[in-house]
């Protein structure tokens, strides 16, 4: 537990020196998955202990965006002015986005699976 | 109130303890109703934690920061959290190596409708220039979202509020998107749903099954990555041509 944790950590700093050397517009953390994920590629796999961290801490990922949320309180005089067009562009945008990606996702895939 | 009591309160309120154990049982009770609602996507655990602590917050009348001083260590999490979704991504590499072509073809078209849709109503309807640069990165992950905004002029704290918004939504409209579509494979899922509403997204499809949090984990991903470079060319230009 204590190791993954370490490994876990270890990456995230590697993505963020990487992304503050290079001033990168993407954060440290999205590099530090790219990093594990062709470590993992590489090696062939992560260890049993590895897998039951991130296991745990992924089955309470909702959690980890609470905080974040409650910063809503922050903006409720901007969102009471413009609450119109803020809900309708989420829900809108958020619907089409979903259905786009997966029909085109499904058109090709399907193509795909028919001409092999 | 007894004095004594005042006195307790004011010591407490203004410790990081409070914040962090209101935090942890909100969400507990938000996931134990969940679990009464058999999962129903309204019932989304995010919602009802975030609705619960802002009811109490505004209540006793306590600051966004003084809460978030004990929130933070929930909140540090989320850095090891996405290191950490490598590890699912990982196991379902023979899948992605097979669907490479269509995953990118798929992702390059969920984003770019993502943004510009989410502009466009914005704008159709009246926002302001600053919610519109706000909203543009709604649909990728916290961190890389508020990096975008801050690099295309948008406000930083309110997109992080669109962001977790537009996961809720995701996480409680996907399952209607699918049915009315019918697509049942769940790599097909879980790809759309991590593209259109990123972590919190991935959370909910992580709850229908391995495979289907695997591809929303990669869709997340690739969105932030791909977003991040996109909207800092596009958003001038779109606004430029919306006037």
């Amino acid at each position: 537990m204590l190791a993954a944790i370490t490994l876990l950590l270890l990456f995230q700093l590697a993505g963020e020196a990487i992304a503050l050397y290079f001033a990168l517009p993407v954060p440290g953390p999205v590099i530090g998955m790219a990093l594990l994920f062709a470590a993992l590629a590489w090696r062939g796999g992560p260890s049993v202990e590895l897998r039951g961290t991130a296991q745990t801490l992924l089955q309470h990922l909702s959690l980890l965006f609470v905080p974040a949320g409650v910063g809503v309180m922050l903006h409720i005089q901007r969102m009471a002015d413009e609450w119109l067009p803020i809900v309708a562009a989420l829900v809108i945008s958020t619907i089409v986005t979903i259905a786009v990606t997966a029909l085109v996702l499904r058109a090709l895939h399907v193509h795909e699976k028919e001409s092999s | 109130m007894n004095p004594r009591l005042g006195e307790i309160w004011v010591y407490l309120s203004a410790s990081p303890l409070l914040g962090l154990t209101l935090t942890l049982i909100a969400y507990q009770g938000a996931v134990r109703i969940n679990g009464h609602c058999k999962g129903h996507p309204l019932a989304n655990p995010v919602l009802l934690a975030v609705s619960v602590l802002v009811f109490l917050l505004w209540a006793t009348g306590t600051p966004y920061q003084t809460y978030f001083d004990g929130a933070q260590f929930v909140h540090f999490l989320l850095g090891p959290a996405t290191v950490a979704l490598a590890i699912p991504l990982y196991a379902q590499l023979p899948r992605l190596k097979r669907m490479a072509g269509p995953l990118l073809l798929a992702l390059i078209a969920g984003s770019l409708t993502a943004a510009v849709s989410a502009v466009l109503v914005g704008k159709l309807l009246g926002a302001s220039a600053a919610t519109l640069l706000s909203l543009a990165p709604k649909s990728v992950t916290t961190p890389i979202a508020m990096g975008i905004a801050e690099r295309i002029g948008g406000l930083p704290s309110l997109t992080a509020v669109l962001v977790i918004l537009t996961g809720i939504v995701g996480a409680v409209g996907a399952r209607y998107v699918y049915l009315l579509l019918r697509i049942d494979d769940h790599a097909v899922r879980g790809f759309a749903i991590g593209v259109a509403s990123h972590g919190i997204g991935t959370a909910r499809a992580f709850q229908v099954s391995e495979q289907a949090g695997a591809f929303a984990a990669l869709a997340m991903g690739l969105n932030g990555l791909l977003t991040a470079v996109l909207l800092p060319m596009l958003m001038p230009a779109l606004m430029r041509w919306l006037g």
